[in-house]
């Protein structure tokens, strides 16, 4: 049914909590995400073209790279920015659903699609501000995070492997998995601590995952140096000097 | 957006189809039955094969057609679930319409009701098609509160000019319905236009900035780097920005079309011995400016994900 379950108070919502201040773009999460999930439940994960000028396929969890910067003289500041889905609590994606495919499980929150009832007529993903559903070209159905469900509940796994494969993969911890429905869990508490936000929020999806904004830098040195060293000779260089001055005078 | 050929010709067939049959209601609910029995006997059919022609095209665009079925369930909560139960739905009381209209039924008196009711969910369709577009947040120009009634003047008006078409051939050329065809263009063309303007005139206030929340301090953000090196479905699927850049002549052109339609149609009124090749010109017209119209509708949605994709505004 792709009507919502019922909120309750106290309610389980599985999610993720990205810092973007730690994050390098390595791409493992993507990576293992892939590998995981052309498996798992969402198995096949297409290619197409995998081996051509230009392969693409479907992927669950896409990092994009971005350039931040305040004042032109300044030093930009690179974010790398992993994007997959945010399992909102008033996910559109799972109501506009015309078969039932998606769904939002109750207890936890996970946004699920069907693979056997989807129709593949992509309006979930149109109704997606954070582009996090892709169509399987192959399969003819959308493809989406699974939150590693077939992980995260796994008992043949270790207690430490139970958590989402993008997580485990993460090289410098960027990825964090746990219940935000609880205000005392983990996540929850690292969210209160270094200010975590949701992704548009005014459109009112209420997303689960929250993201750790890049921790304040600054800049004054960086461009009090590079200013100096472009007027002061340093009296070692007679060529350098020659620099400077045409420097100045192309400058007028 | 991406458009998908075939939910435009879905929308443009099945629009004229439902325009057509709508209108049909009501000229049995005025009339009662058919005083010609051809004419009656293809209008119907047109507007039924329009209709079902259109509604397997949209199931052409579907990952999984064969799956289609499962699309009636979902009616609490989808606007396309609605779209395709109540799609099928107004095919009962179009076909028992048709079947009183042309005397297979021999109770003239339930024609009124049964024209009314074709009408109304002929009506209702459409609607629900329009709320497809109209409740979606993510696309500034689709939540907008002129995309249904816009859907609904294309629908009638194109209706209209093919209803007049089949009357003509069938000698059955009457000034109302040039009349009615005319109002219904003139009707369209002015909600399209206000459409224009108005989402034109919107603030666009949501920026990269916005979407990427790395700009607390009032910093310009900008895509570095992107995360693949192939386009992937959603920048094939929501990046579309090739009409966008003619959209002005685009727009243009729709209007102009939709005016032709009107000039030829007002032409039939003094000139009612060319009525037939008249009003197939106008038919052919405002064909075309649907499609025209449609097609622009999608190419000039700007999906919010477009901004995680470097988008400056959307």
């Amino acid at each position: 049914m792709t009507s919502l379950p019922a909120q309750v108070p106290g309610q389980k919502k599985l999610g993720l909590v990205i810092d973007l201040d730690t994050c390098v773009g390595c791409q493992a999460c993507a990576t293992s995400c892939k590998e995981w999930n052309t498996q798992g439940y969402s198995a096949p994960l297409n290619d197409r073209n995998a081996y051509g000028a230009s392969p693409e396929g479907t992927w669950l969890n896409r990092i994009h790279g971005y350039e931040v910067k305040a004042a032109e003289d300044e030093q930009s500041r690179i974010v790398h920015f992993p994007r997959s889905c945010l399992h909102c609590e008033e996910p559109a994606c799972v109501t506009v659903c015309p078969t039932g495919a998606s769904y939002k499980r109750a207890e936890d929150g996970i946004v699920l699609v069907n693979p056997e009832t989807c129709i593949g007529c992509k309006l979930c993903s149109w109704a997606c501000p954070y582009g996090a559903r892709e169509y399987d070209y192959d399969d003819g159905v959308m493809k989406k995070c699974t939150l590693c469900v077939d992980r995260i509940y796994n008992k043949n796994f270790a207690e430490e492997d139970r958590i989402p494969a993008c997580v485990k993969a993460c090289p410098t911890g960027a990825r964090h998995f746990g219940d935000l429905g609880d205000a005392e869990s983990k996540v929850s508490r690292l969210v209160a601590e270094r200010q975590g936000y949701d992704l548009l929020p005014e459109m009112g999806y209420k997303p689960v995952n929250k993201y750790l904004p890049p921790r304040k830098r600054s800049n004054e040195k960086l461009k009090a140096a590079s200013a100096e060293s472009e007027i002061k000779s340093d009296g070692k260089s007679r060529v350098e000097d020659f620099f400077r001055w045409a420097d100045r005078l192309l400058s007028r | 957006m991406h458009p998908a050929y075939s939910v435009i010709l879905f929308t443009t067939a099945s629009g004229a189809g439902y325009g057509l049959l709508a209108l049909l209601g009501l000229v049995g609910f005025n009339h009662g039955p058919a005083s010609s029995l051809w004419f009656g006997a293809v209008a119907i059919v047109i507007a039924l094969g329009l209709i079902t022609l259109g509604l397997l095209s949209s199931t052409f665009h579907l990952g999984r057609p064969e799956r289609a079925w499962r699309a009636f369930s979902q009616w609490r909560s989808s606007w396309l679930s609605r779209e395709g139960i109540a799609s099928v739905i107004t095919f009962v009381p179009a076909l028992l319409f048709g079947a009183l209209w042309l005397g297979f039924i021999a109770k003239p008196q339930w024609i009124g009701l049964a024209g009314l009711v074709t009408a109304g969910m002929c009506a209702v369709t459409v609607f629900c098609t329009a709320k497809i577009y109209s409740t979606l947040t993510t696309i500034r120009q689709w939540h907008h509160k002129l995309t249904v009634p816009v859907y609904l003047a294309f629908a009638l008006a194109t209706g209209a000019v093919l209803l007049m078409a089949i009357a003509s051939v069938f000698g059955l050329y009457q000034i109302f319905q040039a009349g009615l065809a005319v109002v219904a263009l003139i009707l369209t063309l002015v909600l399209k236009y206000l459409y224009w303007r108005q989402i034109d005139a919107e603030p666009r206030t949501r920026t990269i900035e916005a979407a990427t929340g790395l700009a607390r301090a009032g910093e310009k953000v900008r895509q570095w780097e992107v995360p693949h090196t192939a386009k992937n479905f959603i920048m094939n699927e929501m990046g579309y920005a090739v009409a966008r850049k003619h959209a002005v002549k685009l727009r243009r052109l729709v209007m102009i079309l939709l005016l032709l339609t009107i000039l030829v149609t007002v032409l039939t009124m003094p000139m009612p011995g060319l009525a037939i090749p008249l009003s197939i010109i106008a038919f052919l017209f405002a064909t075309a400016a649907a499609a025209a119209e449609r097609w622009l509708f999608f190419a000039e949605a700007q999906h919010v994900v477009s901004l995680f994709y470097g988008a400056e505004r959307a």
